[in-house]
């Protein structure tokens, strides 16, 4: 099963490939993972997206827990959270009935166009992860140049929050 | 106080206690050198190789409980001290392995003896450290013993670059006396409520088993073990790793389990309906295979480390804590309560124990004129009077020792469980021996893995560690050897030790005696004159049976109750099954 892990990481040289290094020694799955510094500079907020059954799933987080750098850590995915992802998509947009057509199924999506030449398009979308793949399908692929996303982001709805 | 870098690195081992500091030099370390030249307190042994280095100061931190703490160069020093931070890492062994590095505006450019020290040992450390800014060293030195010396133990690397060390930099120092860190806050105390259910459970228990292993020694726990096992009256099982932490003589004790366990404990685990695990990690070498682990089992599982509980073997009972604090809180339900332990409950299951017992699944036929490996044990411990330290190598002699010589205290029996590393005992041995100079200390080996540090023999004449080496000599890398015989249809590839040392005259030539055995008329009196030599590091080259095999064995994919059991048991089961006592 997918699941979507946050931490609060020690912004230390070196804690980002701990944790990444645990993965791969360890055998387990990393779909995406992200991390930035947080309001406070000293702590780093990470968002990783793992899969695996529940005995592996229990590992992970006590193997990450017993990491040294990090702080605190919770797995969102039993609770209610919010997860959105990002993207950019070069597509080709050449002729009049290609850009208008590009157009169109950007603003069903609710995507922005944030860079055009004669030739191109460049498109911005945020969104959940199946969002983005959606969009990824319908955009037809010889169109597409080259793709970028983000990796999940996740927070907790309402007052709970993950802070230290 | 004004002090430079190194001043501060030596300065602060001396107020943090260290004694014994095992190290080798190099470029980047040589102005901590200079400043440890200055000074006495603490004293540095020089190694003839750095993983002789960290096998030293693991062997020191084993017997003694207190970290073990080594210095060495960048690149090639802090590369060759990696086998031996993964042995302490696997054993959750405390150490703190300082290591030099390049100056900082070098990092990064593939200097000289330049190697990401940090990057390295990350798989096999609980944290490791790079000291960035002169002002945070002795705050990062604290905080490395820190978390190398609670919660489950292990090694921390320190790696420094050499400016930070460079003698003209000078700045205050004081010994940062205590450190918090919000990110690492190991917890001791068991939840109340868990260690209740688990009392309940073990009183209700018609075949218990206790299972321990080396979280119990590491916590100090051997006291709170003895009295929690004693008032239970429950028979126990140790790991290789938790040997001596009960008496290895006491009757209540099976024996050790696993691979090469006795039959009755690993019958006992097979058919137990309760088992307690306290500080040990359910390992593949414990467990057989998983599937058929302790089928009619409820299982409570003691540990310090949350990560390992359920990992291989899902529990019913876990308790999060250190062994001393949640033996105790166990205890004092237990001698609190209303209720005696019924111990004519366990009456039954004592019985069919005992029957297990008489099959002597250690029982080994000998030879004429051929000494077999056990009785070299047999004799080491006769001759010992079985207070000896006992270091060992990894392989035969290693299941051997293990096996024949039974611990009755604990941080006696000092040898690389989890990582397996040959060459580990006679580096071990000179720790122990410096901690405890008074004591027999002894290494027992092979001939395989002695010539895997062997140099070491010459840290051991410079520093007067007279230690005896007990080289089970059957010229065949024996463990292997065993698993091509059952496995490899005697398929013996590449295990012949050919062309081996005359070890007498290599024992000589590193200034010790060496004694040659071969009849066995003679071993006893070989071992008596090895210990005699007080003061001399004597290698004592025994001429064993070359294809003995370490009995009962579970094979992999095998469960407790599925082991391979030696000809002679075999034998004695015949017997049993002819005189009806075996259906």
């Amino acid at each position: 099963m997918r699941h979507i892990v946050s931490l609060l990481v020690e912004n230390e040289a070196g804690a980002l490939s701990r944790i990444s290094g645990l993965f791969s020694a360890r055998g387990y799955n990393i779909e995406s993972l992200t991390v930035a510094t947080t309001e406070d500079q000293t702590l780093s907020r990470m968002t990783i997206i793992t899969t695996g059954s529940d005995r592996i799933i229990e590992q992970i987080t006590k193997q990450l827990n017993k990491l040294v750098d990090v702080v605190k850590l919770q797995d969102f995915t039993e609770g209610n959270f919010i997860e959105r992802e990002m993207m950019f998509v070069k597509v080709k947009a050449q002729g009049e009935g290609q850009r208008a057509e590009v157009k169109r199924l950007s603003d069903i999506f609710r995507a922005r166009i944030i860079d055009v030449t004669d030739t191109t398009f460049c498109i911005e979308l945020t969104g959940s992860g199946s969002k983005l793949d959606a969009y990824i399908r319908a955009m037809h692929e010889n169109n597409i140049i080259e793709v970028v996303r983000s990796g999940s982001m996740g927070i907790l709805r309402g007052e709970k929050a993950l802070t230290i | 106080m004004e002090l430079s870098g190194s001043e501060i690195i030596i300065r602060f081992l001396k107020d943090e206690g260290v004694e014994h500091l095992f190290g080798y030099p190099g470029g980047a370390v040589l102005h901590i050198y200079d400043a440890l030249h200055k000074q006495d307190t603490v004293k540095h042994i020089l190694v003839r190789h750095e993983q002789g280095a960290t096998h030293a100061a693991d062997g020191y931190a084993r017997a003694t409980g207190k970290p073990g703490v080594c210095l060495v160069t960048s690149g090639p020093g802090a590369t060759n001290a990696i086998t031996g931070i993964a042995t302490a890492y696997m054993d959750s062994i405390p150490l703190i392995v300082i290591t030099g590095q390049v100056p900082s505006h070098a990092i990064g450019s593939d200097a000289f003896q330049e190697v990401d020290a940090v990057g390295v040992s990350r798989p096999c450390v609980k944290h490791n450290f790079l000291v960035k800014d002169l002002n945070k060293l002795a705050e990062t030195l604290k905080k490395a013993f820190y978390v190398a010396t609670t919660g489950r133990p292990g090694p921390v690397v320190v790696d420094i670059p050499k400016d930070i060390t460079a003698p003209h930099i000078k700045i205050p120092y004081e010994y940062p006396k205590l450190i918090s860190m919000r990110s690492y806050n190991p917890n001791v105390n068991g939840h109340p409520k868990q260690i209740k259910r688990a009392v309940e459970l073990l009183l209700s228990a018609k075949r218990p088993i206790i299972y321990s292993g080396g979280g119990v020694i590491l916590d100090g726990a051997s006291e709170q073990l003895r009295d929690f096992v004693r008032h239970l009256g429950y028979p126990i099982t140790q790991t290789l790793m938790g040997l001596g932490a009960f008496p290895g003589t006491d009757p209540q004790f099976i024996g050790m389990l696993g691979m090469h366990g006795t039959y009755e404990a690993n019958m006992a685990m097979h058919d137990c309906d309760v088992l307690i695990a306290i500080g040990a990690r359910f390992d593949d070498r414990i467990t057989g295979v998983t599937s058929k682990f302790c089928p009619y089992a409820q299982i409570i599982h003691i540990d310090i480390d949350p990560a390992s509980i359920s990992k291989t073997i899902n529990v019913d009972i876990p308790i999060v804590g250190g062994a001393k604090q949640v033996l105790t809180q166990m205890l004092k339900i237990l001698v609190d309560s209303d209720q005696p332990v019924d111990k004519s409950a366990t009456q039954d299951w004592w019985n069919k124990i005992k029957f297990w017992q008489k099959q002597k699944s250690f029982a080994y036929e000998k030879k004429d004129g051929v000494i077999q490996p056990q009785t070299a044990i047999e004799e080491l411990y006769k001759v010992t009077g079985g207070d000896a330290y006992i270091t060992s190598d990894v392989g035969q002699h290693q299941m051997y020792a293990a096996q024949f010589y039974p611990f009755d205290e604990p941080r006696r029996w000092i040898n690389s469980g989890g990582l397996g590393t040959m060459g580990f005992g006679l580096p071990a041995a000179m720790g122990v021996k410096l901690a405890f100079p008074d004591k027999d200390v002894a290494c027992v080996t092979g001939e395989g893995s002695i010539q895997m540090c062997i140099q070491e023999l010459s840290t051991c004449l410079q520093y007067d560690t007279p230690v005896k080496i007990i080289n089970l000599n059957n010229r065949y890398l024996g463990m292997v050897r065993q698993w091509q015989e059952f496995f490899y249809e005697k398929r013996y590839s590449h295990v012949y030790m050919d062309s081996l040392p005359d070890f007498v005259k290599l024992a000589e030539a590193y200034g010790h005696v060496g004694i040659k055995v071969e009849d066995p008329n003679d071993l006893h009196d070989a071992m008596k004159q090895a210990f005699a030599l007080k003061d001399r590091t004597v290698f004592l080259d025994i001429i064993t049976d070359r294809e003995a095999n370490v009995y009962p064995m579970i094979s992999s994919g095998k469960a407790h109750n599925e082991m391979d059991i030696s000809p002679l048991q075999q034998k004695i089961q015949a017997t049993l099954k002819s005189k009806g006592e075996i259906a």
